[in-house]
C-alpha cells in the first residue's frame, strides 16, 4: 500500500503528522519532563542511599526491606488507609446517594438546598480542616457542648487515636457536594417509564429503589467507589493539618511536626513520602513509599478505565 | 376472616361518588405528608451542611475569651478581628502570592491544554488512544509520587527553592484533568463546524481560536474554575517549595501558621479561616451558572 502512495498524498500526510505533533507538543514536553523522567528517577533513587548532600550511593534493596519490615510507620499508614476506604468511602457514597435522592425529591426551594449541600465541598481543605478542629475541639468546641447538653458522650475527636479517623470522616461527609452532583445527574437520567411500570406492578418505594434506581445508576456508584478509593490512598492535606493543629505543634518554621498525631492514627502514605523525604532527608525510602503509592493508584485507575470505556471512545 | 374482608370492602364499593372524593383526599394528604417529610429531611441535612459555616463566622466575631466559652452568640460583635487578621504581617503577601499562583496557573493551564484536547478530539492519528490512556493515568496520580526528583530538579538545578515558580511553570505544559475535560466537551461539537471553517480556508489553529473557542466558552469557564480552585486550595505544593521563605507562602499554607502565632486565639484563627474561604465562595456565586453547566456537561458525556 505504501509503495503506491502518490507523492502529494505523502506530503500531506507528513504535514498532518507535523500538525498533530505541534498541537500535542505542550503535553509531550510536560509528560516527559514532569512525569516520565521523575518517575524513572524515583525508581533509581529507591535503590540509592541519598540525603541530598552526599552523592547517592547504591544500596540495592535495602530501602525496600527497610520500608516493609523496620520502618515503624508504613503498616500503620496502610491500615489507616484501609480503615478509611472501608468506612469513609462507604459513608460518603451512601450519604452522597442519599442527598442526591433527596434533592431530586425536593420541590420547594430546590435552588437553596442544592447550594447549601454543595457549598462545603468548595471550602478550601486547610480552612475546612481548621474549622472542624475548632468545632470538634474536646474542651471548648461547640459540638461537644451540644453533645454534653443532651447527655451524649463527648469524645476527644482529633486528640483521641480512636476518634481521629471518625472525626476525619465527619469532615469528609460534610464535603460531599461532588458526589451529590454526580448522583443527581444520574438519578435524573433514569427513564421515567421504568418507574411507572414498576408502580403498575405494585412495587413499593423501596422496591422501586432496589429494582429500578439501583440497577440504572450502578455504573455511577462503581465510579464513585473507585475514585473514592483512589482519593483515599492519596489523602494528605486534611489528616496532616488536623494532626498539626490538634496537637498544637506547628511545624511551618522552627518546631517539627511528626505526622500521624495522635499516635499514628492519621498517618497516610503521602504523608510518609513527605516525612521521610523532607523531614528525615532519607530520599531513598521516600521513593520506595512513592512507588508503592504509584502502583496502588495505577491499579485502581486501570480498574476505573476498564469499567468506564466511555473515557476513551471518540466520535468515530 | 373472609367475613371481615367483605365487611370492610362493602361500604367502599357501595357509596361510589363519596369514595372517589375520599380517595382523592387521601391521595392529597399522602402527597402533603410526603412533601413535609422530604422537606423536613432537607432542612435537617441543610443544617448539617450550613451550621459549621455559621459557627465559624460567629466565633470569628467573638472576643478571644468569649470564643472559649459555651456562648454561641457574640456579644459584643468584635468586627475588628477581621482587620486584625488583615493587618497581620504577611497576610497581604500571602494573598498576593495566592492570586498570582491561581490566576497565572489557570491561564497557563487553559492555553496549553486546549490545543492538546483539540488534537485528541478532532485529529485522527496513530497512538491517539495510547495518549488518552496516558493522560487519564496521570490525571489520577498524586503529586507525591514524583516529588523527590522534581524537588531536586527545581531546587538544585534551577535554584528556585523558596518560590512558587516550580508550581506555576509546569502548568504551561498542559494539565491532564483539563485536557481530559476539554476533550470530552470537544467531542460533542459536530464535525461540520470544523469542516466548514476548513472550506473557508482556515488553518486548524485559526479554526480552534476563531470557531471552536467561542463555542465552548462554558467548558473553558468550567475548567478554568476547577483549576483556579485547585491552585487556591493547594497545600502540598507551597509546603514543598515555598516553606523556607515566608514571603512566598500562599493563604492555604500560611493559614496554618496563623494558628501557631495566635495560640488559643480561636476567634482570630476563625476570622482568618473566613477570609480564606470567602473568595472561593464569592467566585462560586458569580460563576455558578458556568460551573453547573460545566458539571452537567461532564455528566452527559462522561
Amino acid at each position: 500500500m505504501s509503495a503506491a502512495v502518490h507523492p502529494l498524498l505523502r506530503a500531506k500526510r507528513r504535514r498532518n503528522a507535523l500538525r498533530t505533533l505541534g498541537f500535542l507538543s505542550p503535553w509531550i514536553i510536560g509528560f516527559s519532563v514532569f512525569f516520565v523522567y521523575p518517575l524513572l528517577s524515583t525508581v533509581y533513587f529507591s535503590f540509592m542511599h541519598y540525603n541530598g548532600i552526599n552523592p547517592p550511593t547504591w544500596t540495592g534493596g535495602k530501602n525496600w526491606s527497610y520500608v516493609f519490615t523496620d520502618y515503624p510507620f508504613f503498616w500503620p499508614a496502610l491500615r489507616n488507609t484501609l480503615w478509611l476506604v472501608v468506612v469513609m468511602v462507604t459513608l460518603r457514597v451512601v450519604f452522597g446517594l442519599g442527598i442526591g435522592l433527596l434533592i431530586t425529591k425536593i420541590k420547594t426551594g430546590a435552588g437553596f438546598f442544592r447550594t447549601a449541600f454543595y457549598l462545603p465541598y468548595l471550602a478550601p481543605p486547610v480552612a475546612a480542616t481548621m474549622a472542624f478542629v475548632f468545632l470538634l475541639n474536646p474542651g471548648t468546641g461547640p459540638v461537644n457542648h451540644l453533645l454534653g447538653d443532651v447527655g451524649l458522650p463527648t469524645p476527644g475527636w482529633f486528640t483521641d487515636p480512636h476518634w481521629s479517623k471518625p472525626a476525619l470522616t465527619v469532615l469528609a461527609v460534610w464535603g460531599i457536594g461532588d458526589l451529590m452532583v454526580i448522583f443527581m445527574a444520574a438519578l435524573l437520567d433514569v427513564p421515567k417509564e421504568q418507574y411507572e411500570a414498576a408502580e403498575l406492578d405494585g412495587a413499593g418505594s423501596w422496591q422501586r429503589f432496589r429494582f429500578v434506581t439501583l440497577p440504572n445508576i450502578s455504573p455511577i456508584v462503581m465510579f464513585a467507589v473507585v475514585t473514592g478509593v483512589i482519593q483515599t490512598m492519596q489523602y494528605y492535606t486534611q489528616p496532616l493539618v488536623a494532626g498539626k493543629v490538634a496537637s498544637g505543634v506547628i511545624g511551618n518554621s522552627g518546631q517539627q511536626f511528626e505526622p500521624g498525631y495522635p499516635d499514628k492514627s492519621t498517618l497516610t502514605l503521602p504523608q510518609l513520602v513527605y516525612s521521610q523525604g523532607f523531614q528525615h532527608f532519607d530520599y531513598g525510602s521516600a521513593c520506595v513509599i512513592a512507588l508503592v503509592l504509584f502502583v496502588l493508584s495505577m491499579a485502581f485507575t486501570a480498574l476505573l478505565m476498564r469499567r468506564r470505556s466511555g473515557f476513551l471512545s471518540a466520535e468515530d | 376472616m373472609t367475613q371481615a374482608t367483605l365487611a370492610r370492602n362493602t361500604p367502599a364499593r357501595g357509596a361510589a361518588p363519596g369514595a372517589d372524593a375520599r380517595a382523592r383526599r387521601s391521595l392529597r394528604r399522602r402527597r402533603t405528608l410526603h412533601w413535609i417529610g422530604v422537606h423536613a429531611l432537607g432542612i435537617a441535612a441543610a443544617a448539617f451542611f450550613i451550621l459549621p459555616f455559621v459557627f465559624v463566622l460567629l466565633t470569628a466575631l467573638m472576643s478571644d475569651n468569649q470564643a472559649l466559652t459555651r456562648d454561641l452568640w457574640p456579644h459584643p460583635f468584635q468586627w475588628s478581628n477581621f482587620s486584625t487578621v488583615w493587618h497581620t504581617p504577611g497576610f497581604l503577601t500571602w494573598w498576593r502570592n495566592t492570586l498570582l499562583y491561581a490566576v497565572g496557573g489557570t491561564v497557563l493551564t487553559v492555553v496549553s491544554s486546549l490545543p492538546v484536547a483539540y488534537a485528541l478530539a478532532k485529529f485522527r492519528f496513530r497512538g491517539r488512544n495510547l495518549v488518552m490512556v496516558l493522560v487519564i493515568s496521570t490525571m489520577m496520580l498524586p503529586p507525591q509520587v514524583v516529588i523527590i526528583p522534581m524537588y531536586l530538579f527545581w531546587t538544585k538545578q534551577m535554584g528556585m527553592d523558596g518560590t512558587l515558580w516550580p508550581l506555576i511553570i509546569p502548568m504551561a505544559f498542559g494539565d491532564a484533568f483539563t485536557i481530559f475535560l476539554l476533550r470530552q466537551f470537544l467531542l460533542t461539537i459536530p464535525k461540520e463546524y470544523t469542516e466548514a471553517a476548513k472550506v473557508d480556508g482556515c488553518g486548524e489553529l485559526r479554526t480552534l481560536v476563531t470557531v471552536i473557542v467561542p463555542m465552548i466558552r462554558p467548558a473553558i469557564a468550567a475548567v478554568a474554575l476547577f483549576q483556579f480552585f485547585y491552585c487556591w486550595n493547594d497545600y502540598f505544593g507551597p509546603q514543598i517549595y515555598a516553606s523556607s521563605n515566608p514571603a512566598a507562602w500562599t493563604l492555604s499554607y500560611g493559614l496554618e501558621s496563623f494558628k501557631g502565632a495566635h495560640h488559643t486565639n480561636w476567634n482570630l484563627t476563625m476570622a482568618a479561616t473566613v477570609l480564606v474561604m470567602a473568595p472561593v465562595i464569592v467566585v462560586f456565586f458569580f460563576a455558578q451558572k458556568a460551573f453547573i453547566e460545566g458539571v452537567t456537561l461532564t455528566g452527559v458525556k462522561g
